[in-house]
């Protein structure tokens, strides 16, 4: 090593925390906008994707921005539920294939989904371990989701009750896992998977109870009218859902009415999409039909301009950093002034004592440069997973 | 007798500043043992300056180590410090953040003028070793004692090779073994070597190691 560079290294590495808080600063300025940046086009890139593999989706009228969240991401409150009639009416129309999604319930802070086998078909999921839900109370657990409740096939979940207490006297479902599905690198991978109608029996809207109908059931009967038996409230209701007790669940009322959070529409081509989109303007309709990627268009909008924003107030902060940086320098140059002189004395020529202090400059910024380069090579590697763990599941 | 150094008629000012520094005649032989006293603020440090052509004179003529140092170039003046001549400072300055090693070899490190090779670094480690400094040489100064300290300062003085050492105050700071000690480094390295020695000292006590000793006042020397 020269004699500037090694006197500048030397000088660094003796003062290590002066040092680190120089390169910190530089790191950070630099870092902050590259980092925002990368990680703001991974967001985009994740959201675009996502919301372009899902053309259409019908859900009650509101927030467009959390339908989409709720129904793409399982993301956002759950929204207001649309009766499964809405579902019948889109097929009807047959100009796309729908498939319901029921969500807003959770098992040990994983959302569960209430859904179709369609929805594993277009989403692209496979059955890594294990078997697709067949019946009520199976579900199939996304791979990221799996990992971390530390489940597999054979294994039991339970819903988490909907309120504290339990008051509309809904208990916790438990469910039998059946599968794990293959990594799919999307929302899908932190969420729990079950029929619709399982959706149905934690929600409270079916269940099971001992028939009614055996002798010996009397104590469980208030009434018995005509072919119609009225039970009491003391009737225990089944909380897991067996092959002995399947038979025994049920739905009470209009199954058109049974609600759901929304129904993702396919449709096969631009022109039913069109009609589809046309078929949802008339003002008195109680459902919206929302395009996601128009919608996470317009959050990406506002991301942007918020991104501006802050890139604005780093570069106002990296200016004060750097001048901070510069006075570090400056008064170090000054304290050090007796230092200079000693090295003249000995012989050394001015441009080689400048070539030390440039050299600490240099090593410092290069220092800087390099961990940002570190950190930004690092929310390359781990930005996407992050942004799935903390902004979509 | 060529001489170590010789300074004839100079005049010198820092500009800005009342004080001026004149010296009609001044002359140190090589192999000679000079100390200079003389109150302070008089111009003894700038003197050294002067000689060393850290400071270059207004008028007069200042020759060291048989060069002109006025029509002698400022590469040249830096050559000339660096291989030829030994500075030792009052207060040592050395470099905080560098290990004894480095310090002693701070001139081959600075000094374009210098080639730092096998034979550099072992004579860093003979003088080291030869003022007890052998086994610190991996420390920093702040884990030294003032007299080991300035041991470390002489070997930087030394390790060279230097026909002329000027020398600051080298035992201002010292106790009095630290101060004896120092002594014998300069004066074995000298009488080893041949080499001038012109000193700077308050110090009384010190003269009677000297051949020579020059008031600064009766040199005819005038700070005004």
């Amino acid at each position: 090593m020269t004699g500037p560079l090694l006197l500048a290294w030397r000088y660094l590495a003796h003062h290590r925390a002066k040092t680190a808080i120089l390169v910190g600063s530089i790191a950070l300025i630099v870092f902050l906008p590259i980092g925002l940046r990368v990680l703001v086009d991974q967001s985009a890139q994740q959201l675009r994707a996502r919301a372009q593999q899902t053309p259409l989706v019908v859900g009650a009228r509101g927030s467009a921005l959390e339908l989409s969240l709720a129904s793409l991401y399982f993301e956002s409150r759950a929204p207001d539920p649309i009766a499964w009639r809405e579902l019948l009416r889109l097929r009807d129309m047959g100009l796309a294939e729908a498939i319901p999604l029921h969500v807003g319930f959770e098992s040990r802070g994983r959302p569960i989904v209430g859904t179709t086998l369609g929805y594993f078909d277009r989403r692209g999921l496979r059955v890594a371990e294990g078997r697709a839900p067949a019946v009520l109370g199976e579900c199939v657990v996304g791979a990221a989701a799996a990992r971390t409740l530390e489940v597999g096939p054979g294994d039991t979940l339970v819903t988490a009750p909907e309120t504290v207490f339990q008051l509309a006297g809904v208990y916790p479902l438990a469910m039998r896992v059946v599968g794990i599905l293959a990594p799919s690198h999307g929302p899908d991978d932190g969420a729990i998977f079950v029929d619709i109608k399982t959706t149905w029996v934690i929600a409270g809207l079916g269940h099971g109870h001992r028939d009614l109908t055996e002798s010996g059931a009397e104590a469980d009967v208030a009434a018995r009218e005509e072919g119609r038996i009225t039970a009491k409230a003391s009737v225990v209701e089944y909380n897991e859902i067996t092959p002995e007790n399947q038979a025994s669940f049920h739905f009470h009322g209009d199954p058109s009415d049974l609600p759901i959070s929304a129904v993702l529409a396919f449709p096969p081509d631009d022109r039913s999409r069109t009609l589809l989109l046309g078929r949802y303007q008339n003002p008195d309709e109680t459902v919206q039909l929302v395009r996601p990627a128009a919608v996470m268009d317009e959050l990406l909008e506002t991301v942007v301009t918020v991104e501006r924003y802050a890139i604005a107030a780093i570069a106002v902060v990296g200016a004060a950093t750097l001048a901070t940086a510069a006075l570090v320098f400056s008064l170090s140059i000054r304290l050090r002034r007796r230092e200079i002189e000693t090295l003249h004395k000995i012989g050394a020529s001015r441009p080689r004592v400048l070539a030390v202090l440039l050299s600490e400059v240099l090593a410092v910024t290069i220092l800087g440069i390099t961990l940002a380069g570190l950190l930004t090579l690092g929310v390359r590697q781990f930005g996407e997973e992050a942004i799935r763990r903390f902004l979509l599941s | 007798m060529p001489s170590a150094c010789a300074l004839r008629g100079v005049t010198f000012r820092y500009p800005g500043s009342d004080f001026e520094l004149r010296v009609p005649q001044l002359r140190v032989d090589r192999g000679e043992r000079v100390a200079v006293i003389g109150p302070s603020g008089t111009g003894k440090t700038t003197l050294l300056h002067l000689i060393a052509g850290v400071a270059l004179p207004e008028t007069g003529a200042v020759e060291t180590a048989g060069l002109d140092l006025l029509r002698a170039s400022d590469a040249e003046r830096r050559a000339l410090r660096a291989r030829r001549l030994g500075l030792v400072f009052q207060e040592f300055e050395l470099l905080s953040y560098l290990s004894v090693r480095e310090n002693i070899l701070l001139p081959y490190r600075m000094s374009p003028a210098l080639r730092l090779d096998a034979e550099a670094r072992a004579r860093a480690d003979r003088l080291a070793e030869q003022v007890g400094l052998g086994d610190k040489l991996g420390r920093t100064p702040d884990r030294l004692s003032h007299g080991e300290r300035q041991r470390a300062a002489l070997c930087r003085a030394l390790v060279t090779e230097p026909e002329l050492i000027l020398a600051d105050e080298p035992t201002g700071n010292l106790d009095p073994t630290s101060k004896q000690r120092a002594l014998d480094v300069l004066f074995e390295y000298a009488d080893g070597k041949g080499a001038a020695l012109l000193t700077v000292t308050h110090d009384h006590d010190l003269l009677p190691s000297f051949e020579r000793v020059v008031d600064f006042k009766s040199l005819g020397a005038q700070a005004a």
